[in-house]
């Protein structure tokens, strides 16, 4: 019976290593002579020709192949599909929902995108707006308060870790979780459970403190910081390793050096690391303000855009549309570049003028 | 000082010496805040999950009582049954799963091509692109999604998981630019000579990218794959918009309490929906990531040093 079975696998192993064979052999009379002749065609036609090194186009125009235009073809070759798609999926809809939201726009299932020209009314429309302009500043709001506080919290934790312990890769671990598993609907849930803040948060002194004292446009914001403070350190995950890769990079002579002249290391913290974390500032607040910013909250802006997009306004007293939520989406975009611009160059550091 | 009276002077230098070290940094106590400090943090940055852990085990008297906060009376192990049920486990992971490993793999793959092309090679407008690629970072598809809705429709891909597929296929998906920028800094260490040598042998171009550059690239390619599955995994608002309503696993999560009413419809006894039940579902949802996360914790959290988004 043992026999058997070992002479049928024999059998079938043969009969795979024929059929390979047969089929290699077929693939090498066949199919890799008229291969060779077409990619030989491909090099020497009317159009495209290449004698030595050069190349004839049409017979009229010669390019001699030199080592640097080979590499700029071979450089365009690479990032072609780039070229493509930033075409496709980037400019030109970027360029489509400028001009969108300067029209009014709707889809026909016969006709396609109907749009009528109306100048500048959707903009307009959007600071009219009773649902609008409250989610805007809502949202500027949050940045401006909510950015700072990410940024401080990952200073801090950065430095904690990367001081002289022994488990640093799991606080790093730990640190870090929040990017993995932060996903809309888990984030909404437990928002809708209020477990994104501390209960002691809400409970303490503070909250009340600046619901009675601060006038609304100044509490608004804090109040919803706190009501979602742990969501916000959530945002910190990147930020963290940033400035842990750079303490990395400070020199340990340098706080060799100041304590030999006696400071103490709450005055290295101050002098040497923090002005060497300076320069990584600027990057993790564009990563920060980015992805609090594409998080999309129900009831906040780009939800709207959706559902102005999509089914139409809740007010619908005002316009809705393609062209309406294009220039919304215009609008945060906006906001959004602006934050960056602002917090980035109040953290750049002032070159001292030379004298 | 008369306390320690009984201590001699060399061992009171002694304890001092544990506890305060000899530049305060290294000392016990200086270690003992540390640690406090960083379990206080570490308390307060997981505080939703452990609230997610203890609570979607609940039963429903647990829910309402105050007194019972962290240690429930009864462990509902019947919670993740249902939510089990709900999120039609485990088809729908297998579905997302095969998804999103697709975007994924399409995405690692083309982001290596682009990297490849802008860090090897010099070409007319290449510092222009390059600072376009990198611009797109902070111009992502939700802000031009109503532009690319229309185009979608116009290619008829809307609705299709070719809406996502071709922007990742061409390096214009979910964060491609870091992407791109980890293989850019990643190609920029491999030395010149090595290619020069070969390109003096007479190898093409395509073939020093197959046989010399992919194998070295492993590392980088193991990241960014790493990366793009948790992002694409999580992305539930543009995936929900292009390509469907139940496509990956958040997506199912959001449609909970509408596909909970189908299966227990309300009326039956016990079958009401509760809290404990949906936060069931959502440690459902992020226990794939939570299990790829902890085998592969380190490729995470050493990769930003290797991104290059923190130097130059």
């Amino acid at each position: 019976m043992k026999r058997k079975r070992t002479s049928f696998f024999k059998q079938f192993l043969t009969r795979l290593l024929n059929l390979i064979q047969s089929i290699s052999q077929f693939y090498q009379a066949k199919i890799q002579p008229p291969l060779d002749r077409f990619f030989y065609r491909l090099k020497h036609n009317f159009i495209y020709r290449e004698i030595g090194n050069t190349v004839k186009i049409f017979s009229l125009i010669t390019i001699r192949i030199t080592r640097k235009r080979r590499h700029a073809f071979y450089g365009y070759l690479f990032i072609l599909i780039w070229l493509i798609g930033i075409a496709i999926f980037t400019l030109y809809p970027l360029g489509y929902s400028f001009y969108l939201s300067f029209h009014e726009a709707y889809y026909n299932l016969q006709e396609g995108v109907i749009t009528t020209f109306i100048g500048f009314t959707n903009y307009v429309n959007i600071f009219r707006s009773q649902t609008l302009v409250p989610a805007y500043s809502n949202y500027l709001g949050r940045m401006v308060v909510a950015v700072p506080i990410i940024i401080v919290f990952s200073i801090i934790i950065a430095v904690l870790v990367n001081m002289p312990i022994k488990t640093k890769s799991l606080w790093r671990t730990v640190f870090f979780l929040p990017v993995i598993i932060s996903t809309g609907p888990v984030i909404n849930e437990l928002n809708a459970q209020s477990a994104i803040t501390l209960p002691n948060l809400q409970a303490s002194g503070i909250y009340s403190y600046i619901v009675n004292n601060l006038p609304s446009f100044l509490a608004d914001p804090l109040t919803t910081v706190i009501n979602s403070m742990l969501l916000i350190l959530w945002y910190a995950g990147i930020p963290i390793l940033i400035y842990l890769a750079g303490l990395q990079k400070i020199d340990p002579s340098l706080y060799e050096a100041a304590s030999m002249d006696g400071a103490s290391p709450w005055m290295r913290f101050w002098k040497i690391t923090l002005p060497s974390l300076m320069p990584f500032t600027g990057i993790s607040i564009v990563y920060v303000v980015v992805s609090m910013s594409l998080f999309v909250e129900p009831g906040g802006v780009l939800d709207l855009t959706r559902t102005h997009m999509l089914v139409g306004a809740p007010d619908s007293a005002f316009w809705f549309g393609y062209g309406y939520a294009a220039a919304m989406a215009w609008v945060y975009f906006i906001c959004m570049v602006l934050l960056i611009l602002v917090f980035t160059s109040l953290t750049r550091e002032k070159r001292g003028k030379v004298k | 000082m008369k306390l320690y009276s009984f201590i001699s002077v060399s061992q009171q230098q002694k304890m001092k010496k544990v506890w305060l070290g000899k530049t305060l940094t290294d000392g016990l106590l200086f270690k003992v805040v540390i640690y406090l400090l960083l379990i206080s943090f570490s308390y307060i940055y997981l505080y939703p999950l452990l609230f997610m852990l203890i609570n979607s085990l609940k039963s429903v008297d647990d829910l309402i009582n105050p007194g019972v906060q962290w240690i429930p009376t009864v462990l509902m192990w019947e919670n993740y049954e249902r939510a089990f049920q709900v999120l039609s486990l485990p088809n729908s992971l297998i579905d997302s799963t095969v998804y999103v490993l697709k975007v994924s793999v399409s995405a690692t793959l083309s982001s290596a091509l682009i990297g490849y092309g802008f860090a090897r090679f010099n070409f007319p407008f290449k510092r222009l692109f390059f600072a376009i690629m990198l611009a797109t970072f902070i111009l992502p598809q939700q802000v031009t999604m109503v532009a690319n809705m229309l185009i979608f429709r116009e290619l008829e891909i809307i609705s299709t998981e070719w809406a996502m597929l071709l922007p990742a296929m061409t390096g214009q998906g979910i964060n491609a630019a870091i992407y791109i920028l980890i293989f850019y800094t990643f190609y920029r260490t491999i030395p010149g000579i090595l290619i020069e040598s070969a390109e003096v042998d007479g190898a093409g171009q395509l073939r020093i990218f197959r046989t010399i550059i992919l194998p070295l690239a492993i590392p980088s390619f193991v990241i960014v794959f790493l990366f793009s599955f948790v992002w694409y995994w999580n992305e539930s608002f543009i995936t929900g918009l292009y390509v469907g309503d139940k496509v990956t696993l958040p997506l199912w999560l959001q449609a909970f309490r509408a596909s909970y009413e189908t299966i227990f419809p309300p009326g039956t006894p016990g079958a009401e929906l509760n809290e404990a039940i949906l936060l069931s579902g959502n440690m459902l949802t992020i226990l794939p990531l939570l299990l790829l996360y902890f085998f592969g914790q380190k490729l995470f959290t050493q990769s930003i040093d290797k991104t290059g988004i923190t130097g130059e």
